[in-house]
């Protein structure tokens, strides 16, 4: 969803002196544990030794293995960080498994010796669940990316959990069939990860969840048990479905090491059109109607502000004309995509329901693609909005669901609230406030770029953004996950006895707690592994803001 | 500016560009199995004689295209994007058709509809002649503006700016004549909601090799289409020695 970006103010937050050289300054990321002064290192976990180095060493072989004492050197500092460049951890160790075997091991050794360990795929998700806070050992996934086997006829495909998305996409549109979801980050995402996180994507409205998607996975459990549950089959009612619990709980269950998914056909005919209305309203109509006129056929439905353009136009197409030109710009653009098997059939049901809503009134104006090259560019407006925010300064994201109709007011309340208190402008605290998101599945993301690197900027944010959430009973995490960004927030979307019963599990599957450990579950919740006596305060049942 | 001008633009229904082409298993042909769309160069000249239309409103521009029926959704765009007519003409076997074929049709339809103009692309992507604009040029007797990455036009002279080898050359033309589009000359616009519902409603006339008299049997035949060869996989070698070796023995250079 976001590519690599360093927008950090690199004379801030240098937290190594060694950086300077040859007048050139490495500016590093701040370290997690400076954001979050309560979280403390489990004084349970070991720190690592050299007993533990060589073990690795003769399990996995020394090519598998990156040791460095200085967690800011080179070889291991972008490990240690994760993509958005807002959390960075400390550790010294990075494993590199090739098998659910050499997986089974570490985890297995890890357990007995109380080591804490992060599973990292891709390294592209947005809450920083996949980067450590203090020295937990990174298992990297990026040598297991075979591809198992492919059935042509049923679609389905049975990977290692270390593949990366576009490459899957790649295989499987051999035969005519595509991976279910899409996103942004697909060229360097691994298919292990997406369902760690439960990706969601741009196609949801289309194909769904990975919940759905996913018929079955091989996973390795905190004492190194492998539960081999690669299923192939799209029915199979025997017992609990345990495949959900590992689907999106982000590494801290156990290690998926396969998976086993559905892939839809491939497309044969694709429609993109872009329209301009003129009223949050008027979207949701357009919506609603997309849903009855191109019913089986609407893949994607997308929408954005009119800041949203500034931001692309500023500064990631500079020169380039919007597609979709009028004399001032309308107040919201939606994207929709249709996706079928006849071409001359879907663009005969767009053109007929881009022609009704040019007639009510409801989409003031639109374009639609006429080949592969403008489909790309029509993408691209929706695709740059997040890294055109991050070149203003310091940005700060959020991904939150609700109701369809509410989505937009967010947007508006936050920035009544904040222009009120004179911060939002150019020149003041928030430099932009911007929404956008997809329509269908009742999920925005509404971003702020600040002027400094300030993490009281961002707390304020936080708090008006989730309390106002919660109030309007939506989730403070439609796709991206919990991770170690909202963390204290969990309560905001889950009531107690919910979450009681969510560290029950976790005390359960992993009672030594060395799976991804400070992530979903804030300090205060950690589950204490000892006599699976769970240590859990602040539960009260009220929703209580961060201090 | 009193009188008013008439512009044909030929347009090509070819692959998509950015679709990835594979020969097909019997290497006489390209998977054509794919996505089609308006030749690059072709939708350049669209755009350009749509902007010369927005100068000078009382412009009629007229879009053709020869082919398949298929052919109809290449028109279609073009009408989308602001062309007043579309000339179909259909033959049966897209793959008889060559460039010479092609600029005899377009002559006898400028001969048919007298413009002013003809606006084509320089080249079609799929087999890049770089012929058909130079060819009915040379038919019709008329001068020719090719690669032209800049176009002015007055009521009877056309000032080009073309690409050529040393950089860029300025001629100025009398009209009737034919221009011949480069890469650089526009950006061309997407088809908007209410152009291409207007679309719709502008006429597309019909006609065929046999009605324009014209005979389009190609004289080149094409043999074999295969794949270039593979490129090789790079080496990494260990020491200086073993370079020097590799470079004698199996590159060959020393």
């Amino acid at each position: 969803m976001f590519s690599r970006v360093n927008y950090i103010s690199r004379a801030f937050y240098r937290t190594s002196s060694v950086a300077r050289s040859a007048g050139v300054v490495h500016g590093r990321t701040r370290l997690s544990v400076t954001k979050y002064p309560e979280l403390k290192r489990d004084s349970r976990f070991q720190s690592l030794n050299d007993k533990h180095i060589d073990y690795f060493r003769a399990v996995l072989g020394e090519n598998s293995v990156v040791y460095d004492k200085d967690p800011e050197s080179d070889a291991i500092v972008h490990y240690n960080t994760d993509w958005f460049n807002l959390y960075r951890g400390t550790s010294s160790l990075v494993l590199f498994p090739s098998d659910t075997a050499q997986v089974s091991s570490i985890l297995k050794y890890c357990n007995e010796n109380r080591l804490a360990v992060v599973p990292q795929g891709g390294n592209t998700g947005v809450s920083g669940g996949a980067v450590p806070v203090f020295d937990e050992i990174i298992i990297k996934m990026s040598r297991m990316d075979r591809i198992r086997k492919i059935d042509q006829v049923s679609g389905i495909a049975v990977v290692d959990a270390g593949v990366i998305l576009e490459n899957l996409d790649n295989a499987v549109s051999e035969h005519g069939y595509m991976v279910p979801i899409d996103l942004g980050a697909k060229g360097s995402c691994h298919i292990g990860g997406n369902i760690s996180t439960n990706a969601g994507g741009l196609r949801y409205v289309r194909y769904g969840s990975l919940h759905g998607n996913v018929l079955g996975l091989e996973v390795v459990l905190p004492d190194g048990t492998v539960l081999e549950n690669l299923s192939t089959l799209r029915k199979d009612n025997t017992g609990y479905d345990l495949k959900q619990l590992f689907i999106g709980s982000e590494g801290t269950l156990g290690i998926v090491t396969g998976v086993s998914i559905l892939t839809p056909q491939r497309a044969k005919a694709t429609n993109l059109s872009l329209i301009g209305l003129d009223s949050y309203e008027d979207i949701q109509k357009a919506f609603v109607r997309a849903k009855a006129d191109l019913s089986d056929i609407l893949s994607a439905f997308e929408f954005w502000d009119k800041d949203c353009i500034e931001v692309v136009s500023e500064k990631m197409l500079p020169g380039v004309q919007f597609p979709l030109s009028s004399e001032k710009p309308y107040e919201f653009y939606a994207l929709l995509e249709t996706q079928g098997s006849r071409k001359e059939h879907d663009e005969a049901k767009l053109e007929s329901y881009l022609e009704s809503l040019l007639e009510d009134n409801i989409a003031k104006d639109g374009v639609v693609s006429q080949d592969i090259k403008q489909t790309q560019s029509l993408w691209a407006w929706r695709e740059m909005i997040p890294e055109g925010m991050t070149k203003y300064g310091p940005a700060i994201t959020y991904d939150v669901s609700m109701d369809i109709p509410l989505l937009y007011k967010l947007v508006m309340d936050t920035r009544a609230h904040f222009e009120k208190k004179g911060m939002i402008g150019p020149d003041k605290d928030y430099v932009k406030l911007i929404g956008f998101g997809h329509v269908g599945d009742g999920n925005l993301h509404i971003m702020a770029a600040t002027n400094r690197n300030d993490y009281d900027l961002q707390k304020q944010l936080d708090d008006f953004v989730y309390t106002w959430t919660a109030k309007h009973s939506g989730s403070v995490s439609a796709e991206h996950g919990i991770g170690i960004s909202k963390i204290g927030y969990l309560p905001y979307s889950k009531k107690k006895p919910v979450l009681d019963l969510m560290a029950k599990l976790k005390a359960q599957i992993d009672p030594r707690g060395i799976m991804n450990p400070y992530k979903i579950f804030a300090n205060k919740y950690i589950l204490s592994a000892l006599g699976c006596k769970l240590r859990m305060d602040v539960y009260t049942g009220t929703r209580q803001s961060r201090e | 500016m009193s009188k008013s001008l008439r512009i044909i633009v030929p347009v090509k229904r070819v692959i998509d560009y950015a679709v990835k082409v594979r020969v097909n298993p019997a290497k006489t042909d390209v998977d054509r199995n794919v996505k089609h769309s308006m030749n690059p160069f072709d939708e350049i000249a669209v755009e350009e004689a749509v902007r010369i239309k927005e100068r000078l409103p009382s412009t009629e521009i007229i879009a053709v295209s020869c082919g398949s029926a298929k052919s109809q959704e290449t028109l279609r765009t073009a009408l989308a994007m602001g062309a007043d007519k579309a000339i179909h003409v259909e033959v049966a076997d897209d793959s008889k058709l060559q460039p010479l074929g092609v600029a005899k049709l377009l002559k006898a339809i400028a001969e048919e509809q007298k413009p002013d103009l003809i606006i084509l692309g320089k080249q079609a992507i799929d087999d890049d002649s770089n012929q058909t604009g130079q060819m009915l040029a040379g038919l019709l007797n008329w001068p020719q503006a090719t690669f032209a990455s800049k176009v002015e036009i007055t009521d009877t002279l056309a000032k080009v700016t073309r690409e050529v080898d040393g950089g860029l050359e300025t001629i100025s033309s009398k009209l009737p004549a034919i221009i011949t589009t480069d890469l650089r000359l526009n950006e061309p616009r997407y088809a908007s909601l209410p152009n291409i519902m207007k679309a719709k409603k502008k006429p597309l006339t019909k006609s065929t090799p046999e009605q324009l008299k014209v005979d389009i049997t190609p004289r080149l035949e094409t043999i074999k289409v295969e794949e270039p060869a593979k490129r090789q996989g790079g080496k990494k070698v260990e020491s200086v020695d073993d370079l020097i070796d590799k470079l004698k023995n199996e590159a060959k250079v020393l």
